[in-house]
Formats: structure tokens, sequence, C-alpha cells
């Protein structure tokens, strides 16, 4: 079922949790609302939910209007962040607890809903688990008994509030797939909401990035993070380094160090940001940047080794992260409190008066700069 | 690995104020103001009230006053408890649920009968009701009199007790959170099957600890009901004020002997807590020996 959200905002007392606000969701879409705490991702969530009543706004299922129609009647499938399981009853009671509250006319026997309780914890693979109590369950178990819980009465719509926040870094990984999967087989139209940046784009259609009560882009993942709109989407997908730079001579300068402009630039003062994979690193300053760093520590994180480096005669605000393969690594042997020359490849160029970035490439020049070595 | 460690490992390292010395003078004195302050007396009713024997006890029981005084008692504990059953319950919901002006002030209103003196509670309530009073004098112009009568006792022990129930929920229910009841309303839950099937099974123990001390209270309650009694034997005479009633008329036994019947309602009420008590440590241990399972 399509969700249609049209210039919804709330306040609590004096703090406007959400601004006017459109969101147009699509059949069997998932969508991922990402920010940090204190976005108001949550609060759109239960106000689409019906927990909490929008103070402006509209909202359509299909083409039902459900702006005033109250949470019972929604008929939407909730996952808590922490569960939310009734303590006093079994895992079965509690995947039954939607069925057994329909109105006598709809509900089903008791026979009914016994097969389909089964049916959904076979579904959710632990059916050997229906006379536990929630306290008897780890935390990724839990987990599937809310969302088969959830899924009960056959919502059209799931929504999932910090689905995997509490658990970790393996279960995670593993119920997201399964949850993605479970999504493309059921056609449900899901929202979720994450802070976490790897799970919007890894798990959604679509990313809704949010910050301060508005909505600031929304992309597909792969589009997001090929072009962020705004600073905030940049900094919020994360590892990107900050140069601050002023224009003169054609390069970018900062104290002592510099970037060239690439050709065809606007010359401009303003900000660089670049990620912490597009750079190669030497020993020497090269003809296209003079980014003087000491290194500060090595992280060896997966198939790559992270740097983490501090300017040396220059200003920026964050330690600077510098991903290598582990080939590249390897080859030069970086140690701790060395001073490394970094070169950015691609980046993003914020000028001072600019919302929206300009694209950054250094291509022709690192096709120089390969050949020269 | 490592709690274990310590606890074996340092045995005889002493923690801050552990010294035999302190820890026996303390041990001692408690068990000492204990056994005087608490126990002596207790034994002491019993004692008195068979003091002219068995048979002088069981007599003065069943004198007609006696029993109606416990009748009187008992069908108060029986109005006040429901009343602040759904009272309490209704309180602590709209406490902890609900945020609204004056949430706080609320909490700390409730907490009154706690803090005023009950003989206090008894005046205001004869000034408010009594055929003289603001209300009372209205009432008595429909021929309705609350003083000096049962109602007056059943109100005054309504309000000296309606903070037990509350207090014994909210910290609870707002510990709890109000995310089951979300959930069960998004499922579909109508408010009815809302309370029924999840907020009452969350909170029956602290509800259960609440009612026997609302219960404790209301039929060991004197000072406010004495005020709006009238201390008419065989008509609005309780438990508590019976056992004055029979003192000052110098049959000490037959005193006794009453008050060994609140004695041992008292224990009986101790004996409950102690049991409920034990029943929510023993679901805690059950539940966090699971949790041990689960994650092993």
């Amino acid at each position: 079922m399509s969700i249609l959200i049209e210039n919804i905002s709330k306040h609590f007392g004096q703090f406007q949790a959400l601004s006017p606000l459109s969101l147009d969701i699509n059949e069997g879409e998932m969508i991922g609302l990402l920010g940090p705490s204190g976005s108001g991702k949550t609060t759109l969530l239960r106000i689409i939910a019906g927990l909490e009543g929008a103070d402006t706004g509209r909202i359509q299922f299909g083409d039902r209007d459900v702006t005033n129609l109250h949470v019972r009647d929604r008929r939407v499938g909730f996952v808590f962040q922490n569960y939310a399981l009734f303590r006093h009853m079994t895992v079965a009671d509690n995947v039954a607890f939607g069925l057994e509250v329909l109105p006598r006319k709809e509900r089903p026997s008791p026979t009914e809903i016994k097969n389909r309780v089964m049916h959904l914890l076979e579904m959710v693979q632990l059916e050997h688990l229906a006379s536990r109590f929630p306290s008897q369950l780890s935390g990724g178990q839990k987990q599937r008994i809310a969302l088969a819980r959830a899924l009960a009465t056959q919502p059209e719509v799931l929504l999932l509030d910090e689905p995997f926040g509490a658990l970790d870094a393996k279960v995670r990984k593993e119920l997201r797939r399964w949850l993605r999967g479970l999504h493309d087989e059921l056609g449900f139209t899901s929202v979720f909401v994450t802070h976490d940046q790897e799970e919007a784009l890894e798990l959604s259609d679509r990313v809704v990035v949010m910050s301060n009560g508005h909505i600031e882009q929304i992309d597909q993942p792969g589009a997001l993070y090929a072009s962020p709109n705004s600073r905030f989407v940049f900094d919020f997908l994360g590892n990107a380094n900050v140069f601050e730079g002023k224009v003169e001579n054609g390069k970018w300068q900062n104290q002592q160090a510099s970037i060239a402009l690439p050709n065809g630039t606007e010359q401009k003062d303003g900000q660089l940001y670049i990620r912490s994979h597009e750079f190669f690193v030497s020993t020497e300053p090269t003809a296209q940047a003079n980014l003087p760093l000491r290194v500060i520590a090595i992280n060896p994180i997966g198939a790559e080794v992270r740097l983490e480096l501090t300017p040396i005669d220059w200003q920026s605000n964050d330690v600077w992260e510098i991903d290598l393969p582990h080939k590249a690594f390897d080859k030069n042997c970086f140690e701790k409190g060395q001073t490394l020359y970094v070169t950015p490849k691609a980046g993003y160029f914020f000028a001072h008066d600019a919302q929206q970035p300009v694209l950054l490439n250094w291509e022709t020049e690192k096709t120089k700069l390969t050949e020269k070595s | 690995m490592s709690s274990s460690k310590t606890s074996s490992g340092q045995r005889h390292q002493l923690r801050v104020g552990d010294s035999p010395w302190v820890k026996g003078l303390l041990i001692g004195i408690t068990l000492f103001l204990t056994a005087i302050l608490l126990v002596v007396p207790l034994i002491a009713i019993f004692q008195q009230a068979f003091v002219e024997g068995a048979a002088h006890y069981f007599n003065s029981l069943i004198e007609a006053d006696t029993l109606h005084a416990i009748g009187l008692t008992l069908v108060v504990a029986a109005l006040t408890v429901p009343i602040n059953l759904v009272f309490g319950v209704m309180l602590a919901w709209a406490v902890t649920r609900f945020e609204f002006p004056g949430r706080k002030i609320l909490m700390t209103l409730m907490d009154i009968p706690f803090a005023v003196s009950p003989v206090v509670a008894g005046l205001l309530y004869l000034l408010l009701y009594g055929n003289n009073g603001w209300i009372g004098s209205w009432l008595y112009d429909q021929d309705i009199q609350l003083m000096f009568a049962w109602p007056g006792i059943v109100m005054v022990t309504v309000f000296v007790t309606c903070p037990f129930v509350a207090r014994e929920l909210i910290p609870l229910m707002q510990q709890q959170g109000r995310e089951d009841e979300e959930a069960a309303v998004i499922l579909g839950a109508s408010g009815w099957q809302l309370f029924r099937r999840v907020t009452l099974p969350n909170i029956k123990w602290a509800l259960i600890y609440g009612v026997i001390l609302t219960n404790a209270r209301a039929v060991g309650e004197f000072g406010a009901v004495s005020v709006v009694s009238g201390n008419i034997r065989g008509e609005t005479n309780t438990l508590p004020l019976h056992v004055q009633l029979q003192y000052e008329d110098y049959q000490a036994a037959a005193a006794f002997a009453s008050a060994s019947l609140l004695a041992m309602i008292a224990l009986l009420t101790l004996l409950l807590k102690a049991f409920i008590e034990w029943r929510q440590e023993r679901s805690l241990k059950i539940e966090a020996e699971k949790e041990r399972q689960v994650t092993q």
C-alpha cells in the first residue's frame, strides 16, 4: 500500500520536532528514515503509525485518508526498538495477540489462530520456541518474534523503529538480510528508522535523510552516496575529510597546505569534502596537492587499513581519516608519527555562498601522475 | 569469572566499616531494640488477653458490641479497598501515561494523607460534612447524615488510605513505560482488552501489595475514625475504637482480647506481604536464571 505524507508538522511544547514535510512512498517500497537523534525521524514514524498526532497535514494509505483514524484502526505493523514483547505471555501468545483481540466477527477460530501462529513462527524460523517466555530469548530472537507479532494481522504497512539498534554487529547483519528477503517475499510497504548510514544504504530502496525536523534529501542509496546535495548529508553519510580553502593562484590555500583547482572550476573560496578512500598517499607533495599530515593511528578494518592523521601547519576541525587497501599499505609500511602527503582523486566543493556542491575530479591530473610515476 | 575470584581470593580483605566490632555491636543493638520495641508488646497483647483465662477471652469476643465492632470494621475495609483500588489505578495511570499541566503537583498532593495527621483529616471532614458544615448542612436538609454514621467512617478511611495503591504502582508503571500498551493498541486491542490483557498482568503483584497495605491501614485506623464516628456503642464503633472504650471501662482483659484480633490481622498482613515479596523475587530470579541460560 502506498503512503502519502503531506505537510506533516509537529511540535512538543516549544520544540519544533517536524517542520512541515511531505513524502511519497510507493507500494512495496522499503524506505529508510536516516538521521541523528533529534532529527524527527522517530516522530515521523510514530505519526505514520498514529501513535502521535500531527499538528498539521494529512496522511493517506493508498486511497484511504487516515489522518484522523485511531492507531487501532490503521492496521499497521509496528516493531519497537526494545521489541515491547508482552513479558507475561509465551512467544505463541505474543504472536497470537493481534488475532485474539480482533472483534468476534472477524476473529479466526482458535485452531485457525493456532495454525496461523505456527506458520508465522516457521516464517521467522523460531517454531521451536513457541512456549518460551520473552525473557528466555536472545535479542535477535526477540526481534524476530516482534516481527512475527507485527505481521500476524497481515498489515500492508510495516513500520520499524531502530529495528536492529540493540543487537550486536553479526546478528544485525544477518537479520537485515533476512528482513529484506521477507519484505521482497511478502510485498508489504516498509518504513524503518535508523541512525546507521550503512544500514540505511544497504536495506532501503530509497533513503530519506533528516535533520532538525526536515527532510534533507530523498534518494536511492547509490544516488545519495554519489551526489549528496548538502553539507549535512555529506557529513552524515560519513568519512568525509573537510578542507577549508581560499583561492590563490589557481589553488585552494590553507596556511601551508594547498590543493590545485581542477580545470574549469569556478574560482571561489569554500570547503572541499573528500571521502576517505579518494586519496593517493605519498611521502612527498605532488604537483596537484600539498597536504602534509602526521599519522596518529593505524587501524586495520576489514578489507582496508584506516589511517588517522592530523594536519601539519594548516587547519582542520577534525582528524583526517584515510582508507587504504592492504596492498597499498603493505607496500609503503607507514608508521605512527610519520609525515605523509595526500592527494585527492575526487571530491565535492561547497562554495561559501552555495547550498549545493560541485563535483570535482582530478581524473586527468591523476592520469598524468600515474604516467609520471 | 572475575567476581568469583575476588570473593574467594580476597576473603580477608574487609570493606569499609566492616570491622567485626562494629558489625557485632550494630547487629546486637538492632536486635535488642527490635525485641523491646516490637516483639515484647506484641506478646504482651496476647498475654494480657488471656490473663483471665481462655473462656473469658472467647466470651468477651462474642459479646454483641464486640461482634458489631468487628462487623463494622470489616464492612469499612470491604468498601474502602475497592474504592481505593480503582482510584489508585486511575491515579497511577493518569500520572504515568499522560502529560498534563499540574501532573507534578498532583503527585505531591496525593501524599497529603501521609503527611497530615489523621485527626486533622477527621476534623476537616467534620467541618465539611458535619450537620453545621458547608456541604453537611445542605445534606442535612436532604435528610442525609454522613458524620457520626458509617458513611463518614468509610469516607475518612478512604482518605487516609488513598495513597497506598498509587504509591506502589507509580514507580513500577514508570519503569515499565508505555511501549507494551502502544504495542497492544497497534495490534488492535480495545481499551479494556489493553488493560485486562497487558497492563493488569504487568502490575499484578504491585497491585496486590497495595491492596494489602490499604486493607491493613483501613482495619487499624483510629485517629480520623474516632473524630467522625461519635463512638456510639453497637452502632458506629469500629474495632480500634472499641478497644479504647473497653479499656476506659476497666475491662482490660476484654480490651486486650479485641486488640489481639487487630494484632492477628496485622500478623496475617505481614505474612501475606512476605509471601508476595518472595513470589516477586522468585519470578525475578527465575527470569534472571533463564536469561543466563540463553546467553550461555
